[in-house]
């Protein structure tokens, strides 16, 4: 292997180099890396808490903590509220600025890039395994446990082996009705749910710069279904007018020239994908690679759909599913749930009308919560039921009873679903 | 040091919400945790698993959510140790922070079948088949993980390595 001076990074491996202060970094290695942001939810906080007080009493670095309970909230039982009383409690004792109160916070992979608290260049490290979401923004946000995130409360660090990165390349334009949640399910299907197992996915190709950052958002958000330790696109001009809207500062503390791989890079694979003949996806039970075009399943007949989640809980997710609901009504016998991910995208639904359209519609529309795409509360699932979610996961009992069934697909598929209570391709209402 | 359990064979992707439903997990006591281990999978697989008992699995074992409490799970039911072909990045590291054993061999996960005694010798490096006679050699782990794991998990190395003034 010859190794050129200065030395050939992905986008992966540069920031992880940064943050543990090395100048070259090469997958397979171990380091010990300074975290920008931590967080953790009411399901995986309270063991994190519980670990850290065993072995420490004040948390190195307060200011880049994050607590947000949005699982289990509003708190859906006794124990939930015991959980997040936790939350609260350590929030307070350690002056951790970053606990939000429902009704103040949504999903915490759809909040945190909303409050500007996700930069390019960041190492996030989250106690939930969506936290990949945020490499949209050019951060490398790694998925962690609640002992990993007890540690980084102790150390402000966490320990990673540098990945192997998969470049995956993505080409042409997508039809009308395909979106970031299409091309996602689409690799999966391609590769396998380990197809990239402990491997960053690093996105790019001209089809990214068309989409919108929240289908940036979706497809960063499902790495984690390939196996993958993170997925990544690197900034934009796209990035920029985003970050711009939420911290209009940033710049003046998170340079972002060198986000770039350096250009003969080596990656693992190259992927290529051409989605210009792709048609809407839809991945069957009961894995999130069990992909096939939407025309596949015309004859499935659902009981439940879901729009919501930190997959597709967003404004665009939200006015996909307006513009097919629009002077319909959900099918006989079909509920239709609708979550709009944080406060922000709840007002902004409402302003622009979408609302009123799901009411007429005959659909739910709840406070932010990640709720049903877990089976936890606010629409989970009885025997031999069977939903198409906008949500990440389709394993045996995820959404409710083991016996029950999940589709996943886009907002567009679902809503379209759920008009005619069977799978439907939006085109074809 | 050396564990030796009865093996309790699965296949591929048992993923977390498999090992431990998110209906659970409003409490994180192993115990707890523990009655409901693998449950949506075998319902009667909580009440027949004995302390000492051994996971041994297919591919990407683990995978899905981030839930420490699947490792909780599976010690709060008793298991001692999983083997699999492969295991999920974050089930593993999970495994590894906590100190619950595990070994990722592909032979070892092919060939041992339900219901096989088998022994795990972590420090000399094999897994012995005490049922079929196999006997498998397993890779040690990086120096790294060795450290947390002989520290027993890896808030107790932290606390070591501050002690050494290596970490703030």
């Amino acid at each position: 292997m010859l190794i050129s001076y200065p030395p050939k990074m992905t986008l992966t491996e540069k920031i992880l180099a940064k943050k543990t202060g090395l100048p070259l970094v090469r997958p397979g290695q171990f380091v010990l890396v300074d975290v920008d942001l931590g967080f953790a939810n009411d399901l995986t906080a309270p063991p994190a808490i519980k670990e850290f007080e065993k072995y420490g009493e004040k948390v190195f670095a307060p200011e880049k903590v994050a607590l947000i309970p949005d699982h289990f909230t509003p708190c859906k039982d006794i124990e939930s509220a015991g959980l997040v009383r936790v939350m609260r409690e350590f929030a307070r004792r350690q002056n951790i600025t970053h606990f939000y109160e429902i009704g103040r916070a949504g999903i915490e992979h759809v909040f945190l890039p909303e409050k500007g608290l996700i930069l390019p260049g960041m190492v996030v490290i989250g106690a939930d395994s969506h936290t990949c979401t945020h490499g949209a923004l050019g951060a490398v946000a790694i998925g962690v446990g609640s002992t990993d995130f007890a540690f980084f409360l102790l150390t402000g660090k966490a320990w990673f082996r540098v990945p192997e990165t998969i470049l995956v390349e993505f080409s042409g334009r997508p039809s009308k009705w395909v979106s970031g949640k299409d091309l996602i399910l689409y690799l999966i299907s391609l590769i396998g749910v380990d197809g990239a197992r402990y491997k960053s996915l690093e996105f790019t190709g001209q089809t990214l710069v068309e989409l919108s950052m929240d289908d940036r958002f979706t497809i960063c958000n499902m790495a984690v279904e390939s196996g993958a330790k993170n997925g990544i696109l690197y900034p934009d001009s796209l990035t920029r007018e985003f970050l711009s809207q939420v911290n209009p500062h940033w710049l003046d503390t998170h340079p972002d020239g060198d986000l770039f791989p350096d250009a003969d890079a080596h990656y693992l694979r190259k992927i290529k994908v051409d989605v210009t003949r792709l048609e809407p996806f839809v991945a069957a039970p009961d894995l999130p690679s069990n992909g096939y075009p939407v025309s596949e399943f015309s004859t499935v007949k659902i009981d439940q759909v879901l729009i919501g989640s930190c997959t597709n809980g967003r404004l665009s997710d939200l006015k996909a599913a307006a513009e097919i609901l629009k002077g319909k009504k959900v099918a006989k016998g079909v509920r239709l749930i609708i979550i709009p991910a944080t406060p922000k995208i709840y007002r902004e639904a409402m302003a622009q009308g979408y609302l009123s359209i799901f009411l007429d519609a005959g659909a739910v529309i709840s406070t932010p919560t990640c709720g049903p795409c877990l089976g936890g509360h606010m629409g989970v699932l009885a025997e031999g039921e069977v939903a198409i979610s906008t949500t990440n996961r389709n394993f045996i009992g995820r959404m409710g009873h083991p016996g029950s069934k999940v589709y996943l697909a886009s907002p567009a598929v679902a809503a379209a679903s759920a008009v005619t209570g069977r799978i439907t391709h939006p085109a074809a209402l | 040091m050396e564990l030796k359990g009865k093996c309790w064979k699965f296949g591929d992707n048992i993923n977390t919400d498999l090992i431990i439903p998110a209906r659970y997990m409003v409490s994180y006591s192993e115990k707890e945790l523990g009655k409901h281990c693998l449950e949506d999978l075998d319902p009667e697989f909580p009440v027949k698993v004995r302390p000492g008992d051994i996971v041994v699995a297919g591919e990407n074992f683990g995978c899905g959510s981030s839930r420490e409490h699947a490792v909780l799970s599976l010690k709060g039911a008793g298991i001692s140790a999983v083997i699999a072909r492969s295991f999920a990045r974050i089930f593993f590291r999970n495994a590894i922070n906590t100190g619950l054993p595990i070994v990722e061999n592909r032979a070892a996960a092919a060939e041992i079948e339900e219901g096989d005694e088998v022994i795990i010798n972590l420090s000399e490096g094999y897994i012995e088949n005490l049922t079929s006679g196999q006997r498998f050699t397993i890779e040690k782990f990086p120096d790294f993980l060795t450290q947390i794991i002989e520290s027993g998990g890896l808030l107790p190395w932290a606390t070591k390595q501050r002690k050494r003034g290596l970490t703030e």
